[in-house]
């Protein structure tokens, strides 16, 4: 793992005023997050929706500002560089394709424009021929064909790869990536994971992946960061924490996720857990997993359980387990 | 199978477009036994949704049904004019609708909505429905005080959940369920199928449920029909398809999930993409993708073949037979 840290974020709240006719309290949608991301490495943000985890993103890109803490991109705190330079190095790639590409304007376009915006030095050709090269590296070939299709004509999954080839054309540092696969067909969306570990691999990005899916998390992320009502419960090597997960949360979502082939042939029934995320309005100190948690002792009802170190690579939010 | 609550013989819908009919649904047939769980699983696009709207007599131009019949306990659905349909939706027939929040009405309660159906269909008195509504909130686990609330006062898996009250309020015989978890998160999927699973135990209907994440079923389904470009490619019992898939699609399709067990391995996924369906396919439809292709896949259509009590439908199986 390299050690050079691209992205670090520090006691990071962000907290929405909701309500109104007097009756207003304060949303804490994420709660004192500290992590970090490294070069060329893919860090999984996972969690139910709710958590958190695209708040998270909408602050890192620049949509919102944080309440409190700190954000660093490359050492500098993201509220002093511009907002074009930011987004060309940390560029976002949404979850919905179908919603996210301009209709009206071929493939090219928006390809063009982020090269025109972050790389002036191009000139008219260059361009074209870069946008060939990105195309190509997302997997759309020919590229020379799909540059002037129009979006209507690409399927989800070619559209959501055009949505990497237009983040990868500032060549940015770190890609943002708020569940890009969720839309996509089952059989589609393990193409798009791959291509995501070879971008890692051959072009050096990073990658923030936001998803709910803890088995595709395993599947490209280096490390994992477990999300639940705003807090990290758990973080570490995805595959320490697939193989061992600590936090009772964790490990309800391990026993929801989708099971492996093998498996399901003698697998029962798994869990009779009807609850839900917490909307953490005007919180009271306790561990906010407390109420679903099956081995919550009293103490996790009156004080708020902080994120620890239990080994070199792992930490853990919890009282009872470690 | 002697008794059947369901026959679905030879079934093809077709989409009337400029460029001329586009088949989503070609020649399929299946029978669903009372108290069944009939899983249907596809990607997009491989008509899957068109087929359960075909079998509730739902589809609306440009869709129709171009061929085929739908039995219901030997009644022909297709047939049947609009006030025969109206008697059988809700009270033998019921439909769980994809997203919860469009398909509930925003403006009404639900509790309102709950008696709505009972009032188009029953004649029951006040007292009576609300007595049922309760005991249908109280079914899928939701405090009848909801009664009360408006849908976006519930959260997704309680909408979704609420969607289902409604469709067992009159105690059907048949549910039909299109992908109702694709929209929850991980841990509310896992719990609704338990309920679904519960009800269905104690009130014994049968289920056809449409969805495209096969993991969603594999432990809740007596029966699994994989469908590729509109057609039924492999049918059987869940548990043998899981354990031993024949069709090289549902191979693909099963080989597409990364594990959270056992050892990290390279997925490829299926390649390509499905085929249009508006041209008449010659062969094999999954033949442009499929890695074992022979000859015979692109000239001649596959025919239906047993192994195992599994139906499937691939020239490689049938020559080995």
């Amino acid at each position: 793992m390299n050690e050079q840290i691209i992205l670090e974020v520090t006691n990071f709240s962000k907290h929405f005023k909701v309500g109104g006719f007097g009756k207003t309290g304060i949303l804490h949608a994420s709660d004192n997050l500290n992590f970090s991301v490294n070069e060329s490495e893919i860090v999984a943000l996972v969690g139910e929706s709710g958590s958190g985890k695209s708040t998270i993103a909408r602050t890192l890109a620049g949509i919102y500002k944080p309440t409190t803490g700190e954000i660093l991109f490359t050492g500098q705190n993201i509220s002093s560089i511009g907002k074009k330079e930011l987004r060309g190095n940390m560029p976002m790639v949404f979850q919905d394709p179908f919603a996210s590409i301009n209709p009206v304007y071929r493939v090219g376009h928006g390809i063009d424009r982020t090269l025109k915006l972050h790389r002036p030095e191009l000139n008219k050709n260059q361009r074209k021929d870069a946008a060939v090269d990105l195309l190509e590296k997302v997997g759309l070939i020919p590229g020379v064909e799909i540059i002037n299709r129009y979006p209507h004509e690409l399927s989800g999954g070619q559209r959501q790869r055009l949505g990497f080839a237009q983040s990868l054309a500032s060549k940015p540092k770190l890609i943002l990536a708020d569940e890009p696969v969720s839309m996509l067909d089952v059989s589609i969306r393990i193409g798009l994971l791959n291509l995501m570990r070879n971008l890692r691999d051959q072009e050096k990005v990073s990658i923030l992946y936001i998803t709910h899916d803890l088995a595709s998390a395993r599947y490209i992320a280096d490390r994992m960061i477990v999300l639940y009502a705003g807090q990290i419960v758990e973080e570490g090597p995805s595959e320490d924490i697939v193989k061992n997960p600590k936090h009772p949360y964790t490990k309800l979502l391990m026993q929801t996720a989708p099971q492996s082939r093998e498996q399901i042939a003698n697998f029962g029934s798994n869990t009779n857990d009807m609850g839900e995320p917490p909307k953490v309005i005007d919180p009271k100190p306790g561990c906010r997993f407390s109420n679903r948690c099956p081995v919550a002792i009293s103490k996790c009802q009156d004080e708020d359980p902080q994120l620890k170190s239990i080994d070199a690579f792992r930490k853990l939010s919890c009282f009872v387990e470690s | 199978m002697s008794e059947k609550l369901l026959h679905v013989n030879d079934l093809s819908v077709a989409y009337q477009t400029a460029k001329g009919d586009a088949t989503a649904v070609k020649n399929v047939s299946f029978d669903l036994a009372p108290g069944e769980f009939l899983a249907i699983v596809g990607e997009s696009g491989c008509g899957k949704s068109t087929l359960l709207f075909a079998i509730a007599q739902l589809l609306s131009n440009p869709a129709r049904i171009s061929g085929g019949n739908i039995y219901y306990q030997n009644q022909d659905l297709n047939t049947l004019n609009k006030e025969q349909l109206r008697q059988l939706r809700w009270r033998e027939i019921s439909v769980v609708m994809q997203s919860a929040m469009n398909a509930l009405n925003p403006v009404l309660t639900i509790e309102a909505q709950l008696s709505d159906v009972c009032k188009a269909h029953t004649d029951w008195d006040e007292g009576k429905i609300k007595q049922r509504s309760q005991e249908v909130m109280q079914m899928v686990s939701i405090d009848p005080i909801h009664l009360k609330s408006y849908a976006f006062q519930l959260s997704g898996g309680m909408r979704q959940r609420a969607m289902i009250a409604m469709a067992m309020i009159l105690n059907p015989k048949l549910v039909i369920m299109d992908e109702p978890t694709s929209a929850l998160d991980v841990v509310a999927q896992s719990s609704l199928m338990v309920q679904i699973q519960q009800l269905r135990k104690e009130l014994g209907f049968s289920v056809l449920f449409v969805t495209h994440d096969m993991h969603v079923v594999t432990k809740f389904s007596d029966r699994l029909a994989v469908m590729y470009a509109g057609e039924i490619v492999e049918i059987g019992k869940t548990q043998e398809i899981f354990a031993n898939p024949k069709h090289p699609y549902t191979i693909g399709l099963l080989d597409a999930f990364p594990s959270l067990v056992g050892v990290k391995k390279e997925l490829t996924g299926i390649p390509g993409n499905p085929p249009s369906l508006l041209n008449n396919i010659l062969g094999c439809s999954f033949a442009p993708r499929c890695k074992q292709v022979q000859g015979i896949c692109k000239t001649q259509t596959p025919p239906e073949v047993i192994l195992d009590s599994i139906n499937v439908r691939c020239h490689l199986l049938s020559s080995r037979n």
